[in-house]
């Protein structure tokens, strides 16, 4: 009866207690929503005549002034952000001045393109990283692991844009049998929804070198960060115990120790998904990529602000989204979060 | 002469003797650091000295191909621009901007560090919220928004005017949180020593106690991540030149040289990409293998794994 209460008593306070953690979470999502927004609307505010771009340079004074107060750009600040946050709930980033359409619609149109360069690459980035990981963990002492280690550090060491330049030095210049920009042919799907260059030929080939370049950093950081994982969980008690307890080596290595070690390399995934955006930037440039961060650059160069604050916009949500929900799992798992707060 | 005895002693070089990759990336460091700041006594031309450069001698190969001249050992770039000086020249503004840029996040990581650690409580809470936040965006990325913000907001013209002082001061913007972080935990473990409380009780005040008794106790690690840092520096700076979000061609750093051969990589110039990034790779590669030297020295708890 008592230790009936007694669970009973631990669940309310359990529930409490992780209640809290999660309000906490999602009010500090909100705050930096806010923040980023601020940022965006600032920009956008400050930078760029939206009169000038709806209406060219020959429009006379008193029609521009109405057009203006029309547009509501004499109101306060504070009125206009209100204004701003309102079209960006509903998804309205204003028209983008280069693409002649809605900043939304144009981000969604490049969308496609570089969730398939992304996603590509997270799948080599597993297939290859778990695997290495493993087994300079395993046997950190035999010459393979020195080598993947001592490779690792030279592929930190290479910016992602010069893998890129050489790998179509190598191949699309020198060898011509890839080729070095562009997604080549595409085909619509999901009722012209999605353009994807994974169904054919074409599309493949002009995939191989973006990919390459793009996990050629992301790999070498995955691999370190499984090796030390691992190594550290192999030095824990009940890996100890397990050997002593004459468990198959393999059943150890795979089952017991690699379940922990995936633990710690899920969490920094929220990171990991900036270290990522960061770079489809680089490589879509390289490579013209019709995505979404060679279509950022270009909004820089031609100074397309609503279409650049849209994208940072995008950016930000996916980010906050995305960190929130690995925080609020992570709390799940590990119980000292929650109670602290902090990692 | 007595500090030379003790250096000459010291575990320091020691271990230094005894590490032939620290030995030859600090060798290749200092030299390519000795010829980028003699650049303008060395190099046989000058960049920067637009009456010097004819656009008659542009794209000449490297010597020892076809069509290569001697004045030009590495050949020259689109704008006629001697290779080698350029490089030269371009690694100069590199290192100068990473060491800049290093050095203002560690002033913002360590005062921020060591104030959140020592004062605790809400101001702590305050800036390590604001690290996670920043940290979670990866400093790349915070790097290339915040310079496409800039150059948005200033004009291209402005942008390329000041580069060097706001490529400083995004990248340091960018990543001082990891300064801060490092600095904090330190700061957490020597605040409640025995040498702090001596400090309390004779009367000294905070920012003293702060900044001369607990800051000196905190710093090996601040010069372990300085190291990697540089580098990091050196390759955010790469790669938001290479964006056109950096130096300009004017005033190529390795990164925008990089950028300005691209186009020219498809045309069979491959020189004037290929060797400004050589460059850059064994400049990056170099620091960070020092730093990771510096590392297995500087920090015993890794002698465990």
């Amino acid at each position: 009866m008592i230790l009936k209460l007694k669970t009973l008593l631990f669940d309310k306070i359990w529930e409490k207690l992780m209640f809290a953690f999660i309000t906490r979470r999602i009010i500090q999502a909100v705050i930096v929503m806010l923040i980023i927004s601020f940022i965006g609307f600032t920009i956008k505010h400050h930078v760029g005549d939206p009169v000038r771009e709806l209406v060219g340079v020959s429009v006379k004074a008193s029609e521009r002034e109405a057009l203006r107060e029309k547009l509501g750009l004499n109101d306060p600040f504070f009125v206009q952000y209100k204004n701003f946050l309102k079209n960006a709930v509903k998804g309205d980033f204003g028209i983008s001045y280069f693409f002649k359409k809605p900043a939304s619609q144009v981000i969604l149109e490049k969308a496609p393109a570089t969730l398939e360069l992304v996603f590509a690459s997270s799948i080599l980035i597993i297939l290859l990283s778990i695997p290495l990981g493993t087994y300079c963990a395993i046997k950190p002492k035999s010459i393979l692991s020195r080598l993947i280690m001592g490779m690792s550090i030279v592929g930190v060491s290479i910016p992602v844009f010069l893998t890129a330049i050489m790998l179509i030095f190598l191949f699309a210049v020198n060898l011509h049998i890839l080729p070095s920009y562009g997604r080549g042919d595409t085909v619509p799907i999901l009722w012209g929804m999605w353009d994807t260059g994974f169904l054919t030929l074409d599309g493949l080939k002009h995939l191989i070198l973006p990919v390459i370049a793009l996990s050629s950093i992301m790999l070498p950081l995955f691999i370190r960060l499984i090796r030390a994982e691992m190594m550290e969980v192999m030095q824990t008690e009940y890996i100890k115990f397990a050997f002593a307890k004459g468990l198959s080596k393999k059943r150890i290595w795979f089952v017991h120790a690699f379940k922990n070690t995936l633990l710690p390399v899920i969490t920094v995934g929220g990171v990991q998904l900036g270290i990522m955006i960061a770079y489809t930037i680089l490589t879509e440039t390289v490579f013209q990529w019709q995505g979404m961060g060679f279509m950022f650059l270009e909004a820089v160069e031609r100074s397309d602000t609503s279409l650049l604050v849209a994208y940072l916009m995008f950016v930000g949500v996916l980010f906050v989204v995305v960190n929130t929900i690995v925080d609020i799992i992570y709390g799940f798992i590990n119980p000292k979060v929650r109670i602290s707060g902090t990692k | 002469m007595d500090k030379w005895k003790k250096f000459k002693e010291s575990y320091f070089l020691y271990s230094f003797l005894r590490d032939p990759v620290a030995i030859v990336s600090f060798v290749v460091f200092v030299f390519l650091v000795l010829a980028s700041f003699t650049a303008p006594f060395t190099a046989p031309y000058d960049p920067y000295d637009t009456t010097t450069i004819s656009i008659m001698d542009s794209e000449i190969p490297p010597v020892w191909l076809e069509g290569g001249e001697k004045n030009f050992v590495l050949g020259t770039d689109s704008q006629g621009r001697d290779m080698l000086s350029t490089m030269m020249y371009g690694m100069r503004v590199s290192i100068i901007i990473g060491i800049g840029a290093v050095l203002l996040q560690a002033f913002l990581g360590v005062v921020i560090g060591l104030l959140s650690g020592y004062i605790g409580g809400r101001v702590d809470a305050f800036f390590m919220r604001l690290a996670d936040i920043q940290l979670s965006f990866s400093t790349l990325m915070v790097a290339i928004f915040i310079s496409a913000i800039f150059q948005t907001a200033f004009g291209v013209g402005k942008y390329s005017e000041y580069a060097v002082p706001i490529l400083v001061l995004i990248i340091g913007l960018a990543e001082w949180p990891q300064y801060a972080r490092t600095v904090r935990a330190s700061v957490l473990g020597e605040k409640e020593k025995e040498y702090v409380e001596a400090a309390k009780v004779i009367g000294f005040g905070s920012r003293w106690i702060m900044f001369r008794h607990i800051l000196p106790n905190t710093l090996s690690p601040v010069f372990v991540i300085s190291t990697i840092q540089v580098a990091n520096a050196v390759m955010s700076e790469a790669a938001l030149s290479f964006l056109g979000l950096g130096m300009p061609v004017t005033k190529p750093s390795l990164g925008s040289l990089i950028n300005l051969g691209f186009e020219y990589i498809f045309s069979g110039s491959w020189w004037i990409t290929i060797f400004p990034g050589i460059l850059l790779i064994v400049l990056v590669l170099v620091v960070n293998l020092l730093g990771d030297w510096l590392r297995d020295v500087l920090n015993p708890k890794l002698y465990k794994g």
